[in-house]
């Protein structure tokens, strides 16, 4: 076995995006030795593109606003799958957790009174998204990351963390490389949260960046963990669609919140065809184009536009005018937001006008977007207690969205920004809590031995397959067969995919070294990315009905049965096993709080 | 757009290294990022290079793109490449070499953690009131996303190698969004002019032109900064009486 550096903490934090930051400042606050790491550089993680804001029921709009309010629409916007207790956690903190991130220095947008000015988004009843134009992410990290800093926590930046290492049925630390030496790094702690985000890169387009490969879901599988809702990925109605190199990118909701309109082809704002608002909205949206134009100025005395229903019915709304032959040239719709005015859309949305203008050679104050749905989020993930966010593993807790729970089968636009503050809190409280009660555990040589074997492997050997070959071809499969519309045939015909590329994945030879090299280090995660392939479709198999972002044709309605059960995947003699599990009952309070939103 | 173009990529560590070619298909909207994931896809997986969003978000591609210091994923093929198709790629000159297009940007983040996070009193009211027009300045410089870019250009790192002496513009830039907080009570006008070097800047603006956030880095920040440290340090009258109280 090759020497390796050993590096002992009370808590390890491993990642360093919103949820990992908002821990570490949580765990730094009590005192205790904090190590945090990252695969990029601090403050590049994901949470840096989220752009339309975070959801917390301030009520700074003058509307009637509250958690309860919030709360519905996150378990309605969630199609029920959510946990009843996780969800209330949220719409409560999440107002403290906004008002905290302004006491450590964001600088959200303002309304006249000079309160934290709040937008519109898909599935909130109202105002409620905190932003800063259209980079409230950028706002929101660089905010944790400034305030983290400040309490000196330890910050391994470039750092991949491959397994997680375990003391008989604990988790005791982690194993991983240093990406640019290439060494190995042995971490001990008494309580190690994983806060590594999604996997959206199992798909050819995908508003993700490279490092949204799961690993963190993965590792807390193979070490003993469980994992909820897997089949459950969202797709993001609006992703650039042209040019070819811009495919995927985001293009925020916050257009749509901030009036942009969707017409197909023929120039019909087709949300307004009635099949596309299911019944469970039915009356809570505009009926006319007139009422939308209304609802511009007056937001209180009429409707939504229905451009702004849930991510997963406008996705699919947008999928069937693309499949019905009413698309644009190049296979999408148009999102066009030109009417607010060149000043206004400048303002209010300067990022989209850049990324379109200098990307896509579009003058979005003046023509509309072509846009096609693109994988975005993933709402299932690690099981996690609401209180604590501990896994199902002694010592490994969860939080952001590598965890699930808060976000059902859909998870509401604004959502995720308040989510991984709210559960990064307390997932920082809970490991830390839990490492004053314990100790470090004890290092097997043999998971580190096991792990460094899988690591190098791919070092020297002919290069009989690429990790750049298998990954496309996973991407490939993903997005042929795992998408938006899905069906037992082609869900089974994706898994044998994955199998055979799993199979392959063990030709993967890489020339050159150890120093800062890409191939060698996408060999390792892409094995991340088949183990969490294989679970989303096995999930997705199993769930025989329609709910949220899980559409399949074959089970076109939502059941009543399935809406009581959460798939659950484990690994059981190293093979995934998927099995269903009740979902958590409705506490009374809460369920008089639904009551009160149907009347 | 040319169909083919070819990249001439740095490639080498601190012990050196050297130009290398390759050709590279194009297709529409083609940025230096795609170019060069293109060549790690299928002629060279190991060619090393930094990316996360590809959306200018991160501000993690930073490239010396035909000697100019750019966002990679931010330029397109067609704005670069010469008569003959030609892009050159670099890595940051104003950094030590890792391997590649990769640069040790370590300091940064060392400079980071000296500066005083916000600070408001206790008695200041929460929620915070403030008005849009006071905090406007302020999300100018929030804006920034650490590409590092102004310190590659900035003279007094570059061709000076101050870092001992200078923060450079991108903590320039924090601090006056600190310094410029409606509610900050620090005065940070001492650790501008004794520990963040701000002197040594000689407004030559190469900072600002370069940043793709469009911060009017000098205008806004920097020259207002050297106004309020002016005022402190080379009032006639305070000079005097701070000499007085030395001696």
């Amino acid at each position: 076995m090759e020497a390796y550096e050993t590096l002992k903490y009370d808590v390890l934090i491993i990642g360093a995006g919103g949820a990992g930051l908002r821990a570490a400042i949580s765990v730094c606050e009590r005192g205790l030795r904090c190590g945090v790491v990252c695969k990029s550089l601090l403050g590049k993680a994901h949470t840096v593109m989220a752009e339309g804001g975070a959801a917390a029921a301030l009520g700074n709009m003058g509307e009637k606003d509250s958690w309860e309010v919030h709360f519905r629409d996150t378990m309605v916007g969630g199609a029920s799958l959510n946990n009843p207790r996780i969800v209330e956690i949220f719409a409560h903190e999440a107002i403290d957790r906004v008002l905290e991130l302004e006491q450590y220095g964001a600088v959200f947008d303002r309304t006249p009174e000079g309160l934290i000015s709040q937008r519109p988004f898909g599935g909130h009843t109202y105002r409620r998204l905190n932003h800063v134009g259209d980079r409230t992410g950028l706002e929101l990290i660089r905010t944790l990351q400034d305030k983290a800093v400040s309490l000196h926590p330890t910050f391994h930046m470039e750092v991949t963390i491959t397994s997680l290492l375990r003391d008989g049925q604990r988790v005791i630390g982690a194993y991983g490389y240093d990406r640019i030496s290439g060494k190995p790094i042995v971490f001990q702690a008494r309580a190690v949260v994983l806060a590594t985000g999604g996997w959206g890169r199992m798909y050819r387009y995908t508003s993700n960046s490279w490092e949204s490969t799961g690993d963190g879901a993965a590792m807390a599988l193979e070490a003993g963990a469980e994992l909820i809702d897997m089949e459950m990925v969202q797709f993001h109605p609006t992703g650039m669609l042209w040019p070819p190199s811009m495919r995927g990118i985001l293009v925020t909701e916050a257009v749509r919140g901030e009036g942009g309109v969707l017409r197909n082809a023929s120039g019909d704002r087709f949300m307004y065809t009635p099949e596309y608002t299911p019944e469970r909205y039915r009356g809570k949206f505009a009926e006319s184009t007139e009422e939308a134009e209304r609802w511009l100025d007056d937001k209180s005395a009429n409707r939504r536009p229905p451009e702004l229903l849930p991510r997963d019915e406008v996705s699919r709304a947008i999928y069937k005018e693309v499949k019905a032959g009413r698309a644009t040239e190049h296979g999408g719709v148009h999102l066009d937001v030109s009417h607010r005015g060149a000043a206004y859309v400048k303002r209010k949305l300067p990022a989209m006008y850049d990324q379109f203008l200098h990307l896509g050679g579009v003058d979005i104050t003046r023509e509309p977007m072509e846009v096609y749905p693109t994988v975005h989020y993933t709402m299932g993930g690690i099981r996690v207690d609401p209180e604590t966010c501990a896994s199902t593993m002694p010592g490994l807790f969860a939080a952001g969205e590598c965890a699930a729970g808060l976000h059902g089968a859909n998870r509401l636009g604004g959502n995720s920004l308040t989510d991984i503050l709210v559960f990064g809190k307390r997932a920082g409280d809970g490991a830390a809590a839990f490492a004053e009660a314990t100790d470090h555990g004890v290092v097997d040589p043999d998971q580190i031995a096991r792990e460094e074997a899988t690591l190098n492997a791919p070092l020297g050997r002919p290069a009989a397959e690429t990790p750049a070959t298998i990954g496309a071809e996973l991407q490939e499969a993903m997005q042929t067969d795992a998408m938006i519309e899905r069906t037992e045939v082609c869900l089974s015909r994706c898994l044998d995919r994955i199998h055979e590329l799993q199979q392959r994945c063990d030709q993967i030879g890489v020339e050159g070294g150890r120093t800062y090299n890409p191939a060698w280090h996408a060999a390792r995660d892409l094995r991340f990315q088949l183990r969490l392939s294989e679970v989303i479709v096995r999930s997705a198999i199993l769930r025989k009905e329609s709910r949220g972002a899980h559409w399949r044709t074959d089970y076109p309605n939502m059941d009543p049965d399935w809406g009581r059960r959460n798939v659950v995947a484990r690994m059981v003699n190293s093979v995934v096993d998927v099995d269903t599990t009740p979902l958590p009952e409705m506490p009374e309070h809460l369920r008089l709080v639904m009551n009160e939103g149907a009347k | 757009m040319r169909d083919k173009i070819q990249l001439r990529v740095y490639r080498g560590d601190a012990s050196g290294g050297e130009t290398k070619e390759y050709a590279v298909d194009t297709y529409p909207g083609m940025v230096v990022l795609d170019a060069i994931r293109e060549i790690q896809a299928s002629q060279d997986g190991s060619l090393a290079c930094r990316w996360n969003c590809k959306a200018a978000k991160c501000g993690s591609c930073s490239a010396e793109v035909n000697g100019k210091p750019r966002l990679m994923c931010k330029t397109r093929v067609e704005e670069v490449y010469d008569a003959a198709g030609v892009i050159t790629v670099h890595p940051l000159k104003s950094f030590p070499i890792i391997r590649d297009l990769v640069v040790d940007v370590s300091w940064n983040y060392k400079m980071a953690e000296t500066i005083a996070p916000l600070s408001v009193p206790d008695d200041v009211p929460r929620p915070f009131r403030m008005q849009q027009a006071d905090v406007s300045r302020v999300q100018e410089f929030r804006k920034c996303i650490e590409c590092f870019l102004c310190q590659n250009v900035c003279h007094v790192l570059r061709d000076h190698n101050r870092k001992d002496g200078y923060y450079g513009p991108r903590f320039m830039v924090k601090l006056a969004s600190l310094d410029m907080h409606p509610l900050d009570d620090q005065n940070r006008r001492e650790f501008l002019h004794e520990t963040a070097g701000i002197g040594f800047c000689n407004i030559t603006k190469c900072c600002q032109e370069v940043c793709p956030e469009e911060i009017k880095i000098t205008d806004n920040a920097i020259i207002p900064s050297k106004e309020r440290v002016a005022d402190v340090y080379y009032d006639p009258v305070r000079m005097l009486l701070r000499r007085l109280r030395r001696s």
